[in-house]
């Protein structure tokens, strides 16, 4: 008797076992348009219903609104007042904010730490930069929230003398942190993809090392740097943790980058668990959670559809 | 090799160029960035340990939070965390393996089925938490919970639909489905295709193959992805805070429709909530340090199995 004797073949076993897979595999799938209707199935009274637009309606939302007969128009986020006002203006600003400042930390960090490790690094020091990246990756965003809130904050109210402790600036910086792993691995993967034909043909021709890696691997790995900046770009708007931890939560409309803000993911965060059940501050709460799926989904999607190509280009075309 | 390579290959040094710079600069200016990059890395973890090293005793790990959190320890954050990320392995890595085995054993790579699966995958993972948060309470406390509680048994208090230890490990489960499959996938890409091979000559059907050849081969990778799902739900406190987590509980969960603590949402509800945030420090740091330490090992570990895997895979 040998260990690999099988049991007669059941056709039927054989036709559930393939469909039970099947439905598996669908999971995510299903996963992800479930997520979109459940969502969005609570933010439809803003459209629908004529009670809850008599708080929330798209207009009320988006535009200016006189709040007092004697009192210039204003944006104004405040859901918990006797007139409660909806006004998602002070939260995409704070989120929009948030995330440049996040950007302008994390990607020049990131891309050169990329360049570094595809194009000069030695393996040795190769297996330094990974095993960082990844601890970095590998911390809770709560725990960035909390170091942004407790030291951060302290450090840089101290060092530039700000007003506020808790604002954008020290958000951001936390958040640049969370999204810099993001970046270096999509840059870095772009830049490891360059076939080494393409790398031979310039050093061929006489170019020094870092020649090739800046007229050369560069330009074909742009796309990909690219679309590592925007898929960053798409997790620091809807990272929660650390700007509801780390900027301060006030919803005011400002220019400046040091003061308090709040941002939209922090907004679901703060009052869900507040929010009276189907009034309109949680149809309202729910309809920003579908404006940040939809904005991730469609970034992301831009994002991988850039990559493809990229990979195409590389694999496909050349080599 | 193309064409032209091959031809300015063979010029050799009649077409050298003479390099301009030595490029110091460019290799100086990327290598600042990887240290700035590494000098914050440590400043958090040296601060996290200097500031946690202190707290951490049996008595801290053992014990329940006592005088508004200001002492005490955090026993049952540390059982809820493990409760819920147990629960999400149990009822997300199956998915996740199946969904691997689907797109790796079943379909072509370049079929439109594969295609939209993989898309779809990609962009769960792109998903929010504070996303998965409000579906969790939307679908699994709202719609499932209240349903069952409505239809099934009649209740009139909320038996189910409402915040609940399973509510919370089914949406981390599938905020954590696309890290499972894609760890499944690698390892499934290392089994060498004799082995299948072998295995169909000996008759065994694609079904027999799969249960009997093809899972047990891709364990090491089975078990890397659920221990990267558990470093990264573990983390998550987004997704949880509507969904089952409470700040503080007298009672460990007992139930799957029980509320519980957890390690992160302590974290949260400590730095932000407290009374005195001085008094706090000490336990939060501790729990801070608690956290980092349980997340680091559960992927160094996962690294070594993958390194493993890898280099199986490179000797075949």
């Amino acid at each position: 008797m040998t260990p690999y004797q099988f049991k007669p073949k059941s056709r039927w076993r054989e036709f559930l076992g393939e469909k039970f897979i099947a439905v598996n595999a669908f999971a995510a799938l299903i996963a992800i348009l479930l997520i979109f209707v459940f969502i969005f199935k609570e933010a439809t009274p803003i459209f629908t219903s004529s009670e809850v637009q008599k708080e929330a309606s798209l207009n009320k939302m988006t535009f200016k609104q006189q709040f007092q007969p004697d009192k210039p128009a204003k944006w104004s986020w405040q859901p918990n007042s006797d007139h409660p006002k909806y006004s998602l203006w002070p939260l995409f600003l704070g989120t929009i904010k948030a995330a440049i400042i996040a950007m302008l930390f994390a990607a020049p960090l990131a891309i050169g730490a990329a360049i570094y490790s595809a194009e000069f690094a030695s393996k040795r020091m190769r297996e330094i930069i990974k095993p960082v990246i990844e601890l970095l990756a590998g911390i809770p965003s709560v725990v960035l929230g909390f170091f942004a809130l407790i030291v951060l904050a302290t450090f840089l109210q101290n060092a530039l003398g700000l007003t506020y402790r808790l604002n954008i600036l020290n958000a951001g910086i936390a958040l640049g942190l969370a999204i810099i792993p993001i970046i270096f691995t999509v840059a870095e993967d772009a830049m490891n993809s360059v076939p080494t034909s393409l790398r031979d043909a310039a050093r061929a021709l006489g170019a020094n090392p870092w020649q090739v890696s800046f007229t050369m691997v560069l330009p074909a790995a742009l796309p990909g740097i690219a679309a590592g900046i925007v898929l960053g770009f798409g997790r620091a708007i809807g990272e929660t943790m650390i700007v509801l931890m780390a900027s301060g939560n006030a919803a005011i409309v400002s220019a400046s980058f040091v003061d308090s803000a709040r941002t939209l993911s922090a907004t679901i965060a703060a009052e869900l668990a507040e929010v009276v059940f189907g009034s309109a501050h949680y149809n309202v709460l729910f309809f920003i959670g579908t404006v940040l799926f939809l904005f991730t989904f469609l970034v992301n999607l831009g994002g991988e559809i850039v990559l493809q190509r990229l990979k195409i280009r590389f694999q496909g075309k050349l080599s | 090799m193309t064409n032209h390579t091959a031809i300015a290959a063979s010029t050799g040094p009649a077409l050298e160029f003479k390099p301009k710079s030595s490029g110091l600069i460019p290799r100086g200016l990327t290598l600042s960035a990887v240290i700035i990059i590494i000098a914050m890395l440590a400043v958090i973890l040296l601060n996290v340990l200097h500031g946690g090293l202190g707290t951490i005793s049996w008595e801290f790990l053992s014990k329940p939070p006592e005088h508004g959190m200001e002492a005490g320890g955090i026993f049952p954050a540390i059982f809820g965390t493990v409760f819920l990320v147990l629960l999400m392995v149990l009822t997300g890595v199956p998915v996740g393996v199946l969904t691997a085995v689907y797109l790796h054993e079943y379909t072509s790579p370049t079929s439109r089925t594969t295609r939209i699966i993989r898309t779809a995958i990609n962009n769960l993972a792109g998903v929010p938490s504070i996303v998965f948060g409000l579906f969790g309470l939307g679908f699994f406390i709202g719609f499932i919970g209240h349903g069952i509680d409505t239809t099934l048994l009649g209740a009139e208090k909320p038996v189910w639909g409402q915040p609940a230890i399973i509510w919370a490990a089914l949406t981390l489960a599938l905020l954590t489905l696309p890290v499972v499959i894609v760890s499944t996938e690698e390892a499934l890409r290392a089994i060498p295709r004799e082995l299948k091979d072998a295995s169909y000559a000996l008759g065994a059907t694609k079904l027999q193959t799969i249960i009997r050849i093809i899972i047990p081969q891709a364990l090491p990778g089975i078990f890397t992805g659920a221990i990267l799902a558990i470093s990264r739900g573990a983390g998550e406190v987004a997704p949880i805070m509507f969904t089952g987590a409470a700040y503080y509980l007298p009672y460990l969960p007992k139930a799957l429709n029980d509320q519980f603590m957890e390690l992160g949402y302590h974290v949260y509800v400590m730095s932000t909530q407290s009374p005195d945030i001085e008094k706090t420090k000490p336990i939060l740091y501790g729990t801070v340090l608690v956290l980092l330490v349980l997340t680091f090992l559960l992927n160094f570990v996962a690294i070594l199995i993958r390194s493993k895997i890898r280099s199986r895979r490179i000797s075949v």
